[in-house]
């Protein structure tokens, strides 16, 4: 059980994807101006990064590396991903409507996102079996929806000034705030050793 | 498809439009994960850069050769598996010729397939223009790309570790430069230091481009295949 609590941690708090490994930055900087759809769009990608650990895993183990093919992952999960997303936003149309009117605007921009594509290939290069690859994959996603959430915050009081000077408004206040929120982030490194060892 | 289908281009301005004046990373701020990530070191931007514009080649002369063949519906996936395709082969000579680099760069190397700039040159340029001119962008693209990282990575290395072009043996540099500080800012290595250079790097190009890219309406998606996605996302559809 702890060994799942510290990939958790760690996931969440210490390697946050956004803040400290700057994958899916993308997003982070393009959708996270207003609450909901930080909110809405990461769900989406706690949802479709779960599935698509669920499916490539179990593809990469009992296929690929029995068959030789293992250089072939970097094309294998892409379209994985991209097919997997299609497929959910098909059956979200059709089966749960209401959820589709809510996830269906972030559904096309995850595909390529670099976020979704680095957990399934982090996971298998830090050599985690099914359950700790889907534990990681949900916490990088958790710690996704924890820096959106954030930064949502951050931005809506940055957008408010207005005397920001002129060469750095827009992206470069945007980044300047982020760097500051990362060397908060960086405040939890050593939690896991602290907490678990 | 006669040759006047094709929009009359300016080679030699399609060649240095991605070097300055649309700039992939400063002015049009596409491929930001990689810049943050890999510029730890000038020699791994000049390294990532190099590995994403022989991509951009390949897969904008490729796309641009199949721009009659590809249906228009299902273009987006076949430009993927194209560009996966050339990944790939990117990574293996990287692994073969540089190891030292594959390491550095990690799983970056395989995330250049999901890299906006070259998805997003495919979708605006390649599918509408010639294999020369295709290739042209690519080649200019890749430039302003790797110049890019490699100015990020000289400051992030000078400040953060007080050396530069270290760990450069396989471009055949050796040693590289040392300052021998005595205190180098260690946070500028990392995750902080990378935000704050990319952000000071695009408030000097505003500055000298007098706010060129401050009166781009949004973030730098305009070249990325889900602009459109992305924009309703960002007026927030979730709470409908």
């Amino acid at each position: 059980m702890t060994q799942y609590l510290i990939i958790l941690t760690g996931a969440v708090l210490v390697n946050n994807y956004v803040l400290a490994q700057f994958l899916g930055i993308c997003p982070f900087l393009g959708v996270s101006k207003k609450l909901d759809s930080a909110v809405g769009m990461s769900i989406a990608v706690i949802f479709v990064m779960a599935l698509a650990t669920a499916t490539t895993w179990p593809i990469y183990t009992y296929i690929l590396v029995p068959s030789g093919l293992a250089w072939l992952q970097t094309i294998v999960f892409i379209l994985i991903i991209a097919a997997l997303v299609q497929f959910i936003e098909i059956v979200l149309k059709k089966y749960i409507p209401s959820l589709h009117a809510a996830l269906g605007i972030y559904l096309p921009l995850i595909t390529t996102n670099c976020a979704v594509l680095g957990v399934t290939i982090l996971n298998l290069d830090e050599g985690y079996n099914f359950m700790e690859s889907m534990v990681n994959s949900v916490g990088s996603g958790l710690g996704f929806l924890l820096a959106m959430v954030l930064f949502s915050g951050v931005r809506s009081r940055v957008d408010a000034t207005d005397n920001i000077p002129k060469a750095y408004q827009g992206v470069a206040i945007t980044l300047t705030a982020a760097s500051i929120c990362s060397l908060s982030f960086m405040g939890f490194t050593g939690i896991v050793d602290g907490l678990f060892k | 498809m006669s040759k006047q289908e094709q929009p009359k281009v300016n080679l030699w301005k399609v060649l240095t439009n991605g070097i300055l004046k649309e700039n992939p990373t400063l002015v049009l701020i596409l491929g930001t994960c990689p810049t943050l990530a890999t510029t730890t070191q000038a020699v791994n931007g000049i390294g990532m850069g190099i590995a994403a514009m022989v991509v951009l080649v390949c897969s904008n002369v490729m796309i641009s050769a199949l721009k009659k063949v590809i249906p228009d519906s299902v273009r987006i996936p076949c430009y993927i598996v194209v560009i996966a395709s050339f990944v790939t082969l990117v990574q293996f000579i990287v692994q073969a010729y540089a190891p030292a680099l594959d390491s550095a760069l990690g799983v970056y190397l395989p995330l250049i397939v999901v890299n906006c700039i070259i998805l997003g040159r495919a979708e605006m340029f390649a599918n509408k223009n010639t294999v020369l001119a295709s290739a042209l962008d690519g080649v200019g693209m890749g430039i302003g790309f790797t110049l890019a990282l490699t100015v990020m990575g000289t400051i992030r290395e000078i400040i953060g570790n007080g050396t530069w072009m270290s760990g450069a043996e396989w471009l055949g540099i050796q040693n590289g430069l040392n300052l021998h500080w005595d205190n180098p800012i260690t946070a500028f290595l990392m995750a902080p230091g990378g935000f704050l250079i990319f952000g000071f790097l695009i408030a000097t190009v505003n500055h000298f481009t007098h706010g060129k890219v401050i009166k781009k309406k949004e973030f730098g998606c305009a070249g990325c295949p889900s602009a459109a996605a992305c924009s309703a996302a960002q007026k927030g559809g979730a709470a409908e």
